[in-house]
């Protein structure tokens, strides 16, 4: 018997003994703990101001996102692309043309690339431009009042996803076609007719150098893929756009199977200065187009839509030696030139290397007409021609590259959920770190200048799941901060964002600050209602529209008691903020408005259309806390019946008024 | 030829008992770690179907273009119940009887089923490691996706790890128990 317990005892330690080897066989995980000075490093005490400025997109939110970094302390939302109620943004009437297209008004949008306005290759802090990817637009917002400026619909395109992405000194902003779509009967054609009917179209937006207006001053016709991402040259490269394709299989239906067949997809080449010169040469075409081109002006706060009727199309099968292809593995995603310009280094997401074109190789491979054939008569360079060499098993699913200033790059990984830095010459990893979870995009501030600022790289992720407090089915989106000043790279912080980032850009902030705009000069107000002194407020009928040339000011409106009006009358609430200093909005609000509120700045004018539905008084106040006396600032309308002869009258602080004339 | 010892029939009768009682309890667990499912997500494989979070691994194997885990696909799972229940009534006769071929019996029938059970795992794992769809999204020249029969292993992003569960500890304990007691009937008993 005591045999047999030590024999027991023997096979039961035995057994632990292999479990315990099992066990200690799992392949380790990267170690993601923080280190003990990541705090400091993101702290930034009350009262001071972060070093960086990061802009992240709203994705399907349609907006852009302001941060400051390292702190993550979020500082803004500028509406873009949809409507907001909070700012009145496309409910006033002053905003309501910056969303018309030729659909109509289009109240949303999804916007996935800023990109800041550059000159020699370096952020200049004047612009940001954004893509609009379903309604195809372009934005440009001016960063001196971080307000959206001008929009720009792209006709002839379907789905402007490779965008804007802008030239080194900005003199232009591209977009893609992400989906190709038919042009020929005007557009009609089944959908199995991809194959020869398709086409994707590349938008080619002149930005004016001295007031950043945009200008559609060609597109290329290119053949019908997806076009996807893409990187304006530089330094060496400038003069060419770079742009990443997938479905070379032209499929139609089920692109997740169907276009991941093909062993290598494209990069396409472009040179937009040689397009410039046959379009100066007259070999353009013009087509017929309605596409809305929406501008703000300072001056009046008012955004007016011109609808443009012509487009110039070149088609690029025509014109050699503008466009060509460079074969890439796995339906490239991302699609990032260096700081020298000189590599580019494309993101197949399905890929097992991430290949690195050289320049200078490919315009050799060109001269040498080293080709391996055409697609759909454009050539294809033989990829060996233009490889600069392959970053080997760098993880799973490589999205984007960003860089820093000593000739490293850092690409991010989606399936493998990481981060990996890599050296752009000899192609050798560096150092890898995890994110949580699913990178997408990633921003080295200035990453793509030619001189990045570095210091800093910023993971925007997919995944949000367990890293912050639970809301419900729905989590905060996400981005991370790491530091990469020195060769590891070092998780920081993590910070909640607005919609879901895709692309962000950043540069520090006194490339920004130069441009500070505090508030607006009444005396450059040329709005058409603007009342400059409160003596000049007053009420007019005309007709069924009655106009309320109305006054703010701590803390009053003028005039506050208004008579007069009828159930169903157009009722326009013209108010201007005749403050002069820095943070002193005024809001203004009426009871039953079918749209929002008005947020009006200082020298502001902005105008709430209000269509009075009953008869009664209507109390309406200011929203926006202004002074002690904010909660007196408020007044009242009387709505008499419709069909009734009211008299219309104003006042302020004082008993029945002006009658209106 | 004496009958087994009192004390060893009762304790056979609780591991017939354990290994029913497996009926209940997933028998073996497939756990997959990644770095976005720092939770893991689990497969629990019972004596009679497939369980755990096999719905979230059959979205993301599409990817690889492996098939489907449906419990309609392993026949086995309609057949190892009554295997389990034989195992049960075989621990039940060796209790009652006593008899020393009866527990030859029980311990030779545990090693065929359980060999058995093992080869098939083991055979399913190649085949869905092995198969795979060619027009899948994700293709890795060489790359087969068949998760060890026991321990980790890592599969591109995921680290796969292969354990019994409760269910299958409820056999394989009592399964080394009842070896050690024929051992000890059959070669160190003093008459």
């Amino acid at each position: 018997m005591k045999t047999l317990t030590f024999k027991s005892i023997g096979i039961v330690a035995a057994c632990i003994a292999a479990a315990g080897i099992i066990s200690s066989c799992k392949p380790k995980k990267v170690d993601s703990a923080l280190s003990g000075d990541a705090a400091s490093k993101v702290y930034v005490a009350p009262g001071k101001y972060d070093e960086v400025y990061l802009f992240t997109s709203g994705g399907f939110s349609g907006q852009i996102g302001v941060y400051g970094i390292p702190s993550g302390r979020m500082l803004k939302q500028v509406p873009v692309f949809s409507m907001d109620a909070e700012t009145g943004w496309g409910y006033s009437e002053e905003t309501k043309p910056m969303l018309m297209t030729s659909h109509g008004f289009v109240p949303w949008d999804d916007s996935h690339h800023p990109q800041l306005s550059r000159m020699e290759g370096q952020a200049d802090g004047r612009w940001l431009f954004i893509n609009a990817n379903n309604t195809p637009r372009i934005a440009r917002l001016d960063l001196g009042v971080f307000k959206t400026r001008e929009i720009i619909e792209l006709p002839n395109t379907g789905g402007n996803h490779a965008s804007p992405f802008t030239t080194q000194n900005t003199e232009y902003v591209v977009g893609a076609s992400r989906f190709s779509v038919p042009y020929d009967k005007q557009g009609d054609e089944a959908i199995a007719e991809y194959k020869d009917k398709f086409k994707g179209t590349i938008s080619f937006v002149k930005v004016d150098k001295e007031t950043g207006r945009m200008n559609l001053n060609f597109q290329l016709l290119v053949p019908g893929v997806d076009y996807d991402l893409a990187r304006a040259g530089k330094a060496v490269s400038d003069g060419w756009v770079f742009f990443s394709c997938y479905n070379s299989e032209k499929a139609h239906s089920l692109l997740e199977v169907n276009a991941s067949q093909r062993d290598k997809d494209f990069i396409m080449a472009v040179n937009w200065k040689k397009a410039e010169e046959y379009l100066a040469a007259g070999k353009g075409q013009k087509w017929p187009a309605n596409y809305a081109h929406n501008v703000y002006d300072e001056a009046t706060h008012t955004a007016t839509t011109t609808m443009v009727k012509e487009v110039t199309v070149l088609d690029v099968k025509d014109l050699p030696g503008v466009c060509y292809y460079i074969p890439c593995p796995k339906s490239p995603h991302g699609c990032d030139v260096d700081p020298t310009g000189e590599y580019i280094c494309a993101s197949g997401k399905l890929a097992a290397v991430i290949p690195v074109y050289s320049f200078s190789k490919m315009i050799k491979a060109i001269e040498a007409k080293d080709f391996e054939g055409d697609f759909d008569g454009v050539p294809v360079i033989k990829y060996e021609a233009a490889l600069d060499g392959e970053v080997e098993r760098p993880g799973l699913g490589p999205l984007h590259t960003e860089f820093d200033a000593n000739g490293n790059a850092y690409t991010s990984f989606f399936v493998s959920s990481e981060i990996v830095k890599w050296n752009v010459k000899t192609k050798q990893i560096i150092d890898r770190v995890p994110t949580y979870y699913s990178i997408g995009h990633l921003c080295v501030p200035m990453g793509d200048n030619i001189t990045p600022y570095g210091k800093y790289v910023i993971a925007l992720n997919k995944i949000t799941k367990d890293r912050y407090l639970p809301t419900g089915p729905e989590l905060t989106q996400s981005a991370q901060l790491y530091d990469i000043s020195g060769e590891k790279m070092q998780l920081l912080l993590d910070f909640p964002t607005i919609g879901e980032p895709h692309y962000a850009q950043a540069c520090p902030a006194e490339i920004v600050r130069k441009h500070e705009v505090k508030f607006y000069k009444l005396e450059n107000n040329n709005h058409a209602a603007a009342v400059k002194n409160e003596k000049d407020a007053k009420v007019v009928r005309t007709g069924n529209d009655v106009h309320i040339y109305a006054s703010a000011i701590r803390s009053h409106f003028t005039p506050d008691n208004i008579e007069g009006v009828k159930v169903g009358d157009n009722v326009y609430f013209h108010v201007t903020n005749l403050e002069q200093d820095w943070d002193v909005p005024h809001g203004f609000s009426i009871k039953g408005a079918n749209n929002a509120e008005l947020l009006i700045l200082p020298g502001e004018t902005a105008t709430l259309k209000w269509v009075p539905d009953r008869a009664g008084v209507f109390p309406m106040y200011c929203t926006d806390f202004c002074s002690a006396l904010h909660q007196e600032m408020q007044g009242y309308i009387r709505v008499s019946p419709a069909g009734s002869n009211p008299t219309l009258k104003y006042s302020t602080g004082e008993e029945a008024a002006t009658v209106a004339k | 030829m004496k009958t087994i010892k009192p004390f060893f029939r009762v304790v056979i009768l609780l591991c017939a008992v354990a290994m029913v009682a497996s009926l209940k309890f997933p028998v073996w667990k497939i756990i997959l770690e990644a770095p976005q499912y720092p939770e893991g997500l689990k497969m629990e494989i019972w004596s009679d179907k497939i369980a755990g979070d096999v719905d979230k691994i059959n979205g993301l194997n599409h990817y690889i273009g492996m098939g489907l885990i449906l419990d309609e696909n392993f026949p086995e799972l309609k057949i190892i119940p009554y295997c389990v229940v034989i195992m049960g009534v075989l621990g039940l006769l060796v209790a009652a009887t006593g008899k020393r071929w009866a527990l030859w019996l029980f311990v030779i029938y545990q090693f065929i089923f359980g060999t058995w059970g093992m080869y098939r795992f083991w055979y399913w794992e190649y085949e869905y490691g092995h198969n795979l769809d060619p027009h899948a999204a994700i293709k890795i020249e060489g790359m087969a996706y068949q998760p060890p029969l026991i321990g980790w292993k890592q599969l591109l992003n995921f680290v796969a790890g292969s354990f019994p569960d409760i269910g299958g500890l409820l056999v394989i304990i009592p399964s080394v128990i009842i070896v050690l007691i024929l051992l000890y009937e059959q070669f160190l008993r003093k008459n």
